[in-house]
């Protein structure tokens, strides 16, 4: 090992042939589709499900490095490939990211927390003909960042091994395609997570894949947002739904131990960076656009000036810079760390902090620089500034990430710094 | 390939320098910064974990290869003990690296063995200018070629241990852009301050205003010979060891401030378990990683020849100034009133923290 910043060579690849597909798949409807709120953009996701396919998988998941003779010469890369394609394609439109078929969220639970058998009972679908997508449900009325208060309940029906689901879950991304099956869409699933044990508290929260169709589940709302608005965020409500018993992802004793609720934190850590990075993607595209702006009008951003000589704007555009490429390093660590299988939970949680706050700031001192070009809808910066802000709320918010942190350079447990 | 951990050879070195940094640096910084005067030994101590030997090739008396990014974990190290003491330990670089960087080969043959293969001497560097547009691309002090020779006329500040220098290189306007000229000790025109710098903090260092009046040196002294040297790039090496000092320095803050919350208590629980203070340090803790690796790129990118290394480098500095301000700010702010108080070390880290902006010149990887 040493310390070393060439982009491996297959992402340096990937990355051009994808900003293809954003330039042209993507911005160009980009608008399009944030003004008609709730129309599926079905040319990208059957482009992106047929490209997917065409090189062996059908999701942006981190490929399962197979086992080669030249195996040891060749550093395993799945994560840091997944950043980069994230980053480009939410370069192109953060919202058409969050469509492309594959699984997503709720792939990566499966992911991080099912059983050999359980991932390729679960997983094998993102491969077939037809686009497919997965959610993931934990968020509730009652229960966002204090995840252990979810109050959906699987009780398992003794007679037939069946667990009976109960609950209400909210901001479900992609919960309408992966529950409604559309003509042009393959059968997906939800994972849901419950408790099956109220009184073990965290302990007892379990996730269980349920597959689109299964009755005594309804998406019954889509919600109208400030951004993203491509990315369809779902209610579900569950009542007296039946799930096989092996659709219960791990195990499914409860012990005095919060193996259930680390079973989502994995997923979080897995996935915190990968939202960092989709964050990444729309801060570039906003300074880019102002850079490009700025040159037109014939101002020069003078680079190597002490800090005292230069003019705001020209500050401005050099700390966006600096936030933006320094963020970027803290995500590809962290998934350089994934990849490496070291534990990453502090670098992950740091760098979804830290990218929370550098695709807020720089959207918004775009729009800013950009006058009325900014606020206007004739430009996308706007836009940006609006899907930027979900970086910060959602897999934890920046407080909660900003928890983890502490909780972790303190060697702080949950009950001593909530 | 993407990789974020130390090479053995590294990870050797940064335990060797934590070591130093943390039982000699730090356990006399307080003494240093109140009486002015870090101890001679200390300083051989330091010289001798042999940082700008293990950058100098054998050809040159030292038994390695300059790298920016080793030399960027070094640093870091160093400054996490104290900053004033790191950069006494180092200032014969800020003479040799320059020559490793750009010097002409007699100039390397000349001078890099001997302050190599010696004890700790001041050798030293004259850059930063008392004014308040300094900016070291632009320089007030100049030098005119006058046949065989330069003329050097100007005055610098901030120059470490300039009182007693064997050689300096004094950095001066030639026709618009930055140079680099040996001056030896005794030149005529030549003089130094009696007086040392007073300044907010780095009371520890000793630095001295220099003045150059019609100093004339042979033009085989301009850095690199007739031919002159690439000022980019010595810049750009100061830049990533201000960066990476700032690393080390904000670290100190950090690891000190947080030591000390989960001691403190108010209100029944430890401060460290009210939000508002674990939040500025997670705050602390991701800038201080953000800055760590943009400064690590930076550094791989001119140990790779990378076309944008130097402005990567200047990134990496701007955006360390920043960090290190925010950083040691909070950390005074953690221990409230206890942390304006000298016996604890926040506030030198503090005052420390403001200078990167000003103190260009005084570090190089
Ligand atoms: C567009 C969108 C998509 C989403 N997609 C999904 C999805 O696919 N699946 C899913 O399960 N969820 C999803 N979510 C939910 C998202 O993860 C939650 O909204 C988020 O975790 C915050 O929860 P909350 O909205 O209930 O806010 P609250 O938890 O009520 O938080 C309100 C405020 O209090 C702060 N706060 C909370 N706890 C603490 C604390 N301990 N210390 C300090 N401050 C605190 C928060 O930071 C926030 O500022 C989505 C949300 C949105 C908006």
């Amino acid at each position: 090992m040493s310390i070393e910043f060439e982009a491996p060579k297959p992402v340096v690849k990937m990355q051009t042939v994808l900003q293809t597909v954003a330039e042209n798949m993507m911005r160009s409807v980009s608008r399009e589709f944030d003004e008609n709120e709730h129309t599926i953009p079905w040319d990208y996701i059957e482009f992106m499900h047929t490209a997917m396919r065409s090189m062996g998988g059908g999701s942006l998941a981190p490929q399962e490095e197979k086992p080669k003779e030249d195996a040891e010469k060749r550093p395993p890369i799945g994560y840091q490939m997944l950043a980069a394609q994230i980053e480009m394609l939410s370069w192109g439109d953060v919202g058409m990211y969050l469509v492309t078929p594959g699984g997503g969220l709720g792939a990566a639970a499966v992911q991080a927390a099912g059983s050999p058998d359980q991932k390729a009972k679960f997983l094998a679908r993102f491969a077939d003909k037809k686009p497919t997508f997965a959610a993931m449900c934990m968020t509730e009325a009652g229960a966002g960042s204090d995840t252990s208060a979810i109050r959906t309940r699987a009780v398992l029906d003794e007679k037939t091994k069946e667990w009976v689901i109960n609950g209400e879950k909210i901001f479900v991304t992609a919960g309408d395609k992966s529950f409604t099956e559309y003509e042009k869409s393959g059968k997906g699933f939800i994972v849901v997570w419950a408790s099956i044990d109220p009184s073990a508290g965290r302990a007892g929260m379990r996730a269980f894949v349920i597959e689109s169709g299964t009755p005594g589940v309804q998406v019954t709302k889509l919600e109208h947002k400030m951004g993203i608005r491509v990315s369809d965020t779902a209610s579900i409500s569950l009542v007296d739904v039946r799930v096989p018993f092996e659709n219960l992802l791990g195990s499914p004793t409860v012990e005095k131990t919060t193996k259930g609720f680390k079973g989502a934190m994995a997923t979080f850590d897995a996935t915190r960076p990968l939202v960092a990075a989709s964050g990444i993607g729309v801060a570039r595209a906003a300074l880019e656009f102002v850079k490009e702006k700025l040159k037109e009008n014939g101002v020069q951003i003078r680079y190597g000036l002490p800090r005292s000589k230069l003019t705001s704007v020209e500050r401005d555009v050099i700390d966006m810079e600096i936030m933006l490429r320094s963020a970027w390093l803290m995500v590809l660590k962290a998934v350089w760390m994934a990849d490496n299988k070291k534990p990453n939970a502090l670098e992950s949680s740091m760098s979804k902090v830290k990218a929370g706050d550098v695709t807020t700031k720089i959207t918004q001192k775009v729009v800013e620089i950009l006058g009325p070009l900014g606020y206007s809808r004739e430009f996308l910066a706007e836009k940006w500034f609006r899907d930027a802000k979900i970086t910060d709320i959602y897999e934890g918010t920046g407080q909660i990430n900003r928890l983890v942190v502490a909780r972790q350079i303190l060697g702080y447990s949950g009950a001593e710094l909530r | 390939m993407y990789s974020f951990e130390p090479n053995e050879e590294q990870q050797m070195l940064i335990d060797a320098v934590g070591k130093y940094a943390e039982n000699d640096l730090r356990a006399a910084a307080h003494d240093a910064e109140e009486n002015r005067e870090i101890p001679k030994k200390l300083i051989s101590k330091g010289w001798e974990l042999g940082l700008l030997q293990a950058s100098t090739p054998e050809s040159y008396g030292g038994f390695g290869e300059r790298s920016a990014v080793t030399g960027a974990l070094a640093v870091e190290e160093m400054a996490f003990g104290d900053l004033a003491g790191a950069l006494a330990v180092m200032t014969p670089s800020l003479f040799a690296t320059p020559i490793l960087l750009g010097g002409s080969e007699e100039q390397k043959q000349q001078y890099l063995p001997d302050i190599v293969g010696g004890d700790w001497a001041p050798y030293t560097a004259a850059l930063i200018e008392y004014a308040i547009d300094f900016d070291p691309t632009a320089l007030k002090t100049t030098a005119k070629a006058d046949g065989d020779s330069y003329i050097l006329n100007g005055e610098k500040a901030f120059v470490p241990f300039a009182k007693d220098a064997e050689a300096m290189i004094v950095y001066a306007d030639l026709n618009g852009v930055t140079q680099g000229f040996i001056v030896p000790k005794n030149a005529g025109g030549l003089s130094v301050s009696d007086e040392r710098e007073k300044l907010m903090g780095l009371n520890a260092l000793p630095m001295y205003r220099v003045k150059l009046d019609n100093v004339t040196v042979p033009a085989i002294n301009r850095l690199g010979g007739a031919s002159g040297h690439d000022f980019d790039l010595i810049l750009s090496s100061m830049r990533i060891a201000s960066a990476a000092a700032a690393v080390g320095l904000a670290k100190a803050s950090l690891e000190y401030s947080k030591d000390y919350a989960k001691e403190r208590e108010v209100f029944g629980v430890k401060i460290a378990q009210k939000q508002a203070i674990a939040f500025m340090l997670a705050e602390m803790a991701t800038e201080i990683e953000a800055i760590r690796l943009l400064t690590w790129e930076a550094a791989w990118k001119l140990d790779a020849n990378k076309e944008d290394a130097c402005a990567e480098a200047y990134l990496a500095f701007t955006g360390a100034c920043d960090m290190a301000m925010m950083v040691t700010d909070r950390g005074v702010q953690v221990l409230g009133g206890h942390g304006y108080i000298r016996e604890h070390p926040v506030e030198l880290f503090m005052r420390n923290g403001r200078g990167f902006p000003m103190l260009l010149g005084l570090a190089i990887v």
